[in-house]
């Protein structure tokens, strides 16, 4: 295999002005950690292009992950070649051999960022092209639907030679764009928000709230393995699970049952935001679609959103069912979404909660009751658990067996 | 003892008897079950799933757990030929399979389907040119073993997997119980929908073994019940032995580069030395061939007679394939390559493993020098 290097080409990075120098540093950081395995690999973050020096590492194993990393909008394994047409000449020709060109057809395109190049792109594409079916006898041109695209890139140190083009992940590298909390249940929504919350460039600590024993072990290990996915894409995952059963309890004691559902929502609000503050985020993400259940109506938003004025991010706002279950799915967190284990939203829900939840209400309710000391409480008890990419096992007594 | 029959089955690893023997009893739960010793199992069945899934490259959905090779090779064709009998009835496989392959495909012939068995060359290998000229419209399958087992050919699982992409609608499953470890296979490379591997071939226990179906696929399972393994295998999950399998496979892997350059210093050495003697002719192939086996003839000697005298001197070879062994014909493979039916009734089977030295091959050989001297004697005598 002749490809030396892989060409990364940055997506909307290019656009963000004086911010660039910290949004390429991101996206090098975020795809080092992401190829960390590939001992070999060099990675140089240049100003409008990122280039990973292979050193014998196969690029389509690198590709893998590659494809998962925000903030590259497309990327090729390149031959880097010194700019000199016989050079140029020779590397096009022994990349064509490697692709058994008889009977197939191609075209090249070149393109020059390299103005000072003594050959304009026209003249490079005619002046290979030429060579190229003087090589190949059995090679043809076709411009318009070729087999073989052989492609140039002219910049101001070397030419860079390919004949594939990968799409991206697009999106900003994660991290880019600050920190925020999301309300991470185990169901199939809070995931894909927080996974198009990352793409927007946000790095996210998930909570959870639990309420053993009504809630079990499975609950939380499919929050966990929620998390080792999320981990892929950032390269790690923090997740805070809060021990939630006693404001739980309380709260079906003293609430009506039609207001139990929006005065719970309310306190993992407050308990949410009291950890952004000492995690010093700026945000709360979550899977809030509009209508989907009861605590989804905008009433329902109304009513909840009262407690906090953080900005609270509803990436899948007006999104359709299916189309988040169409991302669930590509991401891979539907499968362990679809685990049927009862959750602390699902345990408690009440026959008939108010779909039009109104403000004063809650409030009223609210207003008997001493919460302060148990939200304290729960806080306290937060237990925190960050997961790495690639990450086996938390577990030595399975580790040792495998 | 020298053990060179590696192929039949290898010795496991202690640490993966050990690891079975601590799954066995520490997480005896059933995956299935909702409680603590259940979620346990199922968690371990998990990491171990997961484990085995990056070993090989793949996806940990795309696993299925099986019994072995012989479960492997069944539900894949029998699975795929039945749930997809009506897009064709067609199947491509080779001359030279193993009989889990070979006589499910002569099973299915009974219900109406067809079976091309492909020739192979002088070397064992089929040639592409007879795939894509025995390809008709009513192929759904083209079986072909990674490794053959009486010799060690490698076959072009790439080049036909390339060829394959061409025709859609046509599955493409491949035998790599010999293969695995010892001889690379990228399954997503060489466009293979199936894959069979069983763990008892690279110190793994008896019992185990992998399907390996690339997303997407479905088809009917062989063994139908509570829908363990995605409804692709029905049954309680083998947790202990599926945690071994992945022990063993992490350890063979682990070492393999370095451990494969040293098995074909020896295979090399046994080359080398056989051919010195007359009587001898080798029949792997020099190019081609997986590092693990060497298969050779002594024509007018009955094969029994020299596994015995060498199982006298503790050392452990067969004749062709252990399962064929018992049958006492002429070996299938060899003769598909050509060879007489006197050499190909002659053949002796030395297959290596990780663990077999320099050493232990040269005393092999040594006692294969001193019992074709001794056999020579009484039969002139």
């Amino acid at each position: 295999m002749l490809y030396d290097h892989i060409l990364v080409r940055y997506g909307e990075i290019s656009t963000k002005g004086k911010n660039r120098g910290d949004f390429i540093e991101c996206l090098r950081t975020n795809t080092a950690y992401v190829l960390r395995d590939f001992k070999k690999i060099k990675i140089q973050a240049k100003h409008d292009r990122m280039y990973i020096q292979l050193n014998g590492e196969d690029w389509r194993k690198i590709a893998q992950p590659l494809k998962k990393v925000f903030g590259i909008q497309s990327f090729s394994p390149v031959v880097k070649v010194k700019k000199d047409i016989e050079a140029i000449k020779e590397s096009a020709r022994a990349l064509l051999a490697e692709m058994e060109p008889t009977g197939k057809t191609f075209k090249v395109n070149a393109r020059r960022s390299d103005k000072s190049f003594p050959y304009t792109s026209n003249e490079l594409n005619q002046n290979l092209g030429e060579y190229l079916l003087q090589e190949f006898p059995g090679l043809r041109v076709d411009l318009h639907d070729p087999d073989i695209e052989l492609l140039l890139e002219v910049r101001n140190d070397f030419v860079y030679l390919t004949s594939e083009v990968i799409d991206g992940a697009h999106g900003l590298p994660v991290g880019s764009g600050g920190k925020a909390m999301l309300m991470l249940s185990g169901g199939i929504d809070s995931p894909v928000a927080g996974y198009l919350a990352m793409k927007r460039g946000l790095l996210l600590e998930a909570v959870h709230f639990a309420s053993p024993p009504f809630t079990s072990e499975q609950a939380k290990q499919k929050v966990i393995d929620l998390g080792k996915i999320l981990a892929e894409v950032s390269g790690q995952f923090t997740i805070h699970f809060v021990p939630f059963t006693k404001i739980q309890q309380l709260i079906q004691e003293k609430v009506p049952q039609s207001y139990t559902m929006t005065i719970t929502r309310r306190m993992m609000l407050r308990i949410t935001d009291e950890i952004r503050k000492k995690r010093e985020g700026l945000a709360i993400v979550t899977g809030e679609s509009l209508g989907q259940v009861a605590s989804q109506t905008l009433e329902s938003m109304f009513t909840i959103n009262e407690v906090t004025n953080t900005p609270i991010i509803r990436p899948l706002v007006t999104m359709d069912k299916l189309d988040i279950i169409a991302i669930a799915e590509k991401i891979g967190t539907l499968p362990i979404s679809n685990r049927p284990f009862e959750d602390c939203c699902t345990i408690f829900t009440p026959q008939r909660p108010a779909t039009k939840p109104r403000r004063d209400k809650a409030n009223q309710y609210e207003a008997g009751i001493d919460f302060a000391p148990l939200i304290a409480e729960a806080v306290a008890g937060v237990e925190t658990m960050t997961l790495k990419a690639g990450q086996l096992s938390e577990d030595p007594d399975i580790a040792g067996l495998l | 003892m020298i053990y060179l029959d590696n192929s039949a089955t290898t010795r496991p690893y202690p640490e993966v008897v050990e690891s079975y023997a601590k799954a066995a009893q520490q997480f005896f739960g059933n995956p299935s079950s909702v409680h603590k010793p259940g979620i346990q199992a199922e968690q371990l069945l998990r990491q171990a799933r997961k484990q085995i899934s990056s070993l090989l490259g793949v996806k940990p959905g795309e696993l299925i757990f099986t019994s072995g090779g012989t479960e492997g090779n069944n539900t894949a064709i029998k699975g795929i030929a039945y749930t997809y009998r009506s897009r064709g009835k067609h199947i491509i496989t080779t001359s030279i399979e193993h009989p889990s392959v070979t006589n499910v495909c002569e099973q299915l012939k009974k219900d109406g389907f067809d079976i091309t068995y492909l020739p192979v060359d002088e070397h064992g290998r089929v040639k592409i040119s007879d795939i894509k000229q025995a390809i008709r419209d009513d192929t759904i399958l083209v079986s072909i073993m990674h490794v053959n087992n009486e010799v060690g050919t490698i076959q072009p699982i790439e080049e036909i997997g390339q060829l394959l992409q061409n025709y859609p609608k046509i599955f493409f499953h491949v035998d790599q119980v010999q293969g695995v470890t010892k001889v690379p296979l990228d399954y997503y490379q060489a466009n293979v929908d199936l894959a069979t591997i069983s763990a008892h071939k690279f110190h793994g226990l008896k019992g185990t073994g992998v399907l390996f179906v690339r997303e997407g696929i479905r088809f009917d399972p062989l063994l139908s019940g509570g829908g363990q393994e995605n409804n692709f295998r029905s049954g309680t999950e083998n947790t202990a032995g599926i945690v071994a399998m992945a022990k063993a496979l992490r350890l063979a892997m682990e070492a393999s580069e370095r451990k494969i350059k040293r098995m074909k210093e020896i295979q090399n050495y046994f080359f080398t030395e056989l051919k010195k003697i007359p009587e001898v002719r080798v029949n792997t192939p020099l190019s081609f061939c997986a590092p693990h086996i060497i298969n050779f003839s002594v024509p007018g000697f009955k094969t029994e007679v020299l596994i015995t005298a060498l199982s006298e001197r503790g050392v452990y070879v067969s004749t062709t394939s252990a399962c064929s062994v018992q049958r006492n014909e002429p070996s299938k493979t060899l003769l598909a390559m050509g060879l007489s039916e006197d050499l190909a009734s002659s053949s002796v089977r030395i297959s290596l493993s990780f663990e077999n030295t320099l050493e232990e091959a040269q005393t092999a050989m040594q006692s294969i020098r001193e019992c074709i001297d001794e056999l020579n004697r009484v039969m002139k005598g």
